[in-house]
This record gives structure tokens, C-alpha cells and sequence, in this order.
């Protein structure tokens, strides 16, 4: 699926809307930034809690398509503008990283 | 003194160098000492089988120290057109001669060779005593000895080539103790360099997560300090220097999951014990030096060569 297609999803709301939409392949959930790097594969969705800057660092340095922030985080300024910059799309959402990964999951064209 | 017709100055301007060494430069500085001479009653054919054996041009004649005259090669000319070789010396000199004396600024004796355009001029002391013989090559030997080593003090003073010479790219960044703000500034700056050069994506990967990580520990765990990408042909290298610290114990460090991070660090993600295995995993060739109290190095290489690198490795992926 396509990071605008997730836009559509009741349970997740963009909130950081100038990205470059492309396909999603995969996902990888963590809080530990250095999993993330270690892990994530390519074109990942990153469902994560951590909201703030850096995430979209790692995200912009593994080529993320996006982030999800979990469990309805405030999601500060600084983080939304990097984003922006970087092209990459932020979600929030209620739900928790073990939902949303679920929620993303079954959606994936594998 | 006519100044303008020194040949050195005829060109519009003197070099400063060579301005300064004509004017600190004494006769004595550039005549040679050595000297070949013959005494008044010689033959002239002596004086002739002298100067052809030294390859002179002029002959002083001289008794007892004292400069009578000079034969030239003029005057052996001569004596030989008039067959007069068997002469003695002293009645074929040139008795009028012109002399330099040995205290003299070697600017001053330039002009005597454009005054009087003898190629070889005899040196005196002040007692008039023969010390010396100076030609032109003389002096043009003595000036580009000095200019050389000019030359070798002011290459002395050039700073020496940095090593970046050596690199097709290199690029540094300065950060300091927390400045989480600017943390994946270089990492993402190297991926922008990577990708313009055309490089794998894979390869640029590995590249990113060893720089960020380690910008990440130079802003969580060190005084501050630099990280820095250099690529030469067949490899990247990625290197972090910093303050202090230091690690104590830099084998535990490198243990998956051992970390001093604090509560505040680790809740943004960070401080989980796997930066430097993570650098040392995407790297080909890895080197750690700490030292407590003094400051910690690390650097990481990963070779640009497809064959260098297993799998694992170039995806950046664990299995």
C-alpha cells in the first residue's frame, strides 16, 4: 500500500503532510532508536512512541516511507518541521504500537 | 654609479630576494679563492700551458703577493699572432688593471663588469694583497646557491599538505556534549554526498547508520568532538574523535546492550548498548581507542568494493 492510502485509515491521522508518497513494503515497531537502525528494512513504515527529532533522522537516514506515533503522543513542533523537510509523512495515533502494527500489517502487499 | 646600466636592474624590477642578497652579499662571498698565478719572469707560453690546464681565462702575475698585472686570453693571442710566446710574462701583461676589493657589496662589483666588460676581475685586501678572483660565473653560482636556500627556509615555513589531500572526499562536523539538536546533521550530510557520487544504496546505508551512531555517542557520551567522512578510491571511512571522557573498560563497551546512558537519554530511544556493535557490524574493518581522562577514537571503514562485503553486512540488516 501507498503512504496516502494510510492517510485514509480512521485509526490514523497525518499530521505532517508535505512527504513523498511511495510504496510500503514493510514496517519494523521499536522505541530503541539503535534497533531501529540496525533493523528497519527498506521502505519501512516505523511505528514507534518516540517523538521527537531524531526519529525522523533515523527515519530520513534508513529512507523510511513514514512514522507512526503511538499511544496519541504530542508530537513537537521541531519533529513535524524535520519531517517536512525530509519529505517524510507522520501520523498519530490512539492506538498502541502493538495495535497499529496489526492494524499495518495485514494491509502490506507482500 | 650609473644604476641603470647594471645588468641585473635592466629588467624593470629586481626580485626583492635577489635585491637583498646582490646588496648583503660581499665580494668575498663569491670570489674564488683558489688561485692560479705566474710570476713576471715567466714565458708567455707557461702562462698559455697554465691557463689551458685550469681553464682560465685570465692569469694574475704576481711576486710576492703583490698583483703586478694580468695576462688575458687577449694577450696570449697576441703573443702568439706576433711570435712572441717565448716573451716573458712581464712584458706582455696587461698592466692596467681593474680590481675589486674584497670588502666591496657585490652590487657594486656587478657594475664594474658592465663598466669595464672584462669577464675576470682580480680581488685586493686592504693591504693590497691578492685574495681572490672573481667572474661572472662565480657570481651567478654564489646567487642561486643563496636562492636555493631561501627557497628550502620559506618551504619550511609551508604548511604541510593535509591528509585530506589524499581523499576524493572529506567532510567533518564539530559537535558538542548534548546537542541533540544537531545530531544526524552529518550522517545525513554524508548520505546526501554518497547518493550524489552515485553510490549503492545498501552501501550508503551502512555508511549512515555507522556515522549516526556515532554522532549519537559523541552528543550523548562525550565532551564533545568531531566526526568526520573521508572516501578515497576503495573505501569510506567514517571517524569519531572526541575529548574525553574515555571508555574504562572499552571491551564491555562493545557488549550488545551494556550502556551508561542515563533514564532521560534511553527514554528517547537512545542509550540501549547497541551504538558501537551496531557501527562495528556495518563496518568492514573497525578500530576503537580509548583511554579515560583522555578522549575516545573510533573508526570505521567500509569498503566501496561489492565483492568486500557479505550480505549481512550491506543491507545493514541483522538476520
Amino acid at each position: 500500500m501507498k503512504t496516502s492510502e494510510l492517510a485514509k485509515l480512521p485509526e490514523l491521522k497525518l499530521v505532517q503532510a508535505k512527504y513523498e508518497d511511495r510504496e510500503i513494503k514493510n514496517g519494523y515497531t521499536s522505541d530503541l532508536l539503535s534497533d531501529v537502525l540496525a533493523n528497519a528494512g527498506e521502505n519501512a513504515l516505523l511505528i514507534t512512541i518516540q517523538a521527537h527529532k531524531n526519529t525522523v533522522a533515523v527515519a530520513s537516514l534508513l529512507d523510511c516511507a513514514g512514522i507512526i506515533i503511538c499511544n496519541g503522543k504530542t508530537i513537537p513542533e521541531d519533529m513535524l518541521q524535520s519531517a517536512a523537510q525530509e519529505n517524510i509523512a507522520i501520523f498519530n495515533t490512539g492506538l498502541n504500537q502493538f495495535a497499529a502494527s496489526h492494524l499495518i500489517y495485514g494491509r502490506l502487499n507482500r | 654609479m650609473p644604476e641603470n646600466t647594471v645588468p641585473l636592474s635592466q629588467s624593470e624590477k629586481i626580485p626583492s630576494l635577489l635585491e637583498e642578497l646582490i646588496y648583503t652579499l660581499k665580494i668575498r662571498d663569491v670570489m674564488t679563492r683558489e688561485l692560479c698565478t705566474i710570476s713576471r719572469a715567466e714565458t708567455m707560453r707557461r702562462a698559455q700551458a697554465l691557463m689551458k690546464e685550469h681553464g682560465l681565462t685570465a692569469l694574475p702575475v704576481l711576486e710576492n703577493g703583490r698583483l703586478f698585472g694580468i695576462i688575458t686570453v687577449g694577450d696570449i693571442i697576441h703573443a702568439l699572432d706576433n711570435k712572441i710566446i717565448e716573451d716573458k710574462v712581464e712584458d706582455q701583461m696587461t698592466r692596467n688593471v681593474i680590481v675589486l676589493e674584497d670588502d666591496m657589496p657585490l652590487s657594486l662589483g656587478i657594475t664594474y663588469f658592465d663598466r669595464y666588460h672584462f669577464r675576470v676581475f682580480p680581488v685586493l685586501d686592504k693591504n693590497n694583497k691578492l685574495v681572490g678572483i672573481v667572474t661572472s660565473r662565480d657570481i651567478i653560482n654564489k646567487l642561486l646557491v643563496e636562492m636555493n636556500k631561501e627557497v628550502a627556509e620559506l618551504e619550511k615555513l609551508l604548511p604541510a599538505p593535509a591528509q585530506v589531500n589524499s581523499y576524493s572526499v572529506y567532510k567533518e562536523f564539530i559537535h558538542q556534549k548534548f546537542s541533540f539538536e544537531d545530531a544526524g546533521v552529518a550522517s545525513g550530510e554524508f548520505k546526501k554526498i554518497l547518493q550524489s557520487k552515485g553510490f549503492d544504496a545498501k552501501l550508503i546505508r551502512r555508511v549512515a547508520v555507522a556515522a549516526y551512531e556515532l554522532e549519537m555517542n559523541l552528543v550523548i557520551h562525550s565532551d564533545g568532538g568531531k566526526i568526520s567522512m573521508a572516501v578515497n578510491g576503495s573505501s569510506i571511512e567514517i571517524a569519531a574523535k572526541d575529548r574525553g571522557p574515555g571508555i574504562k573498560d572499552v571491551a564491555l563497551a562493545l557488549q550488545e546492550g551494556y550502556s551508561t546512558a542515563n533514564d532521560w537519554i534511553r527514554s528517547l530511544g537512545f542509550g540501549a548498548g547497541m551504538g558501537l556493535s551496531n557501527v562495528r557490524r556495518v563496518s568492514d574493518d573497525f578500530q576503537i581507542q580509548s583511554a579515560p581522562g583522555k578522549g575516545t577514537e573510533v573508526r570505521a571503514i567500509i569498503n566501496t568494493g561489492k565483492e568486500n562485503a557479505d550480505e549481512n553486512k550491506r543491507t545493514g540488516q541483522t538476520t
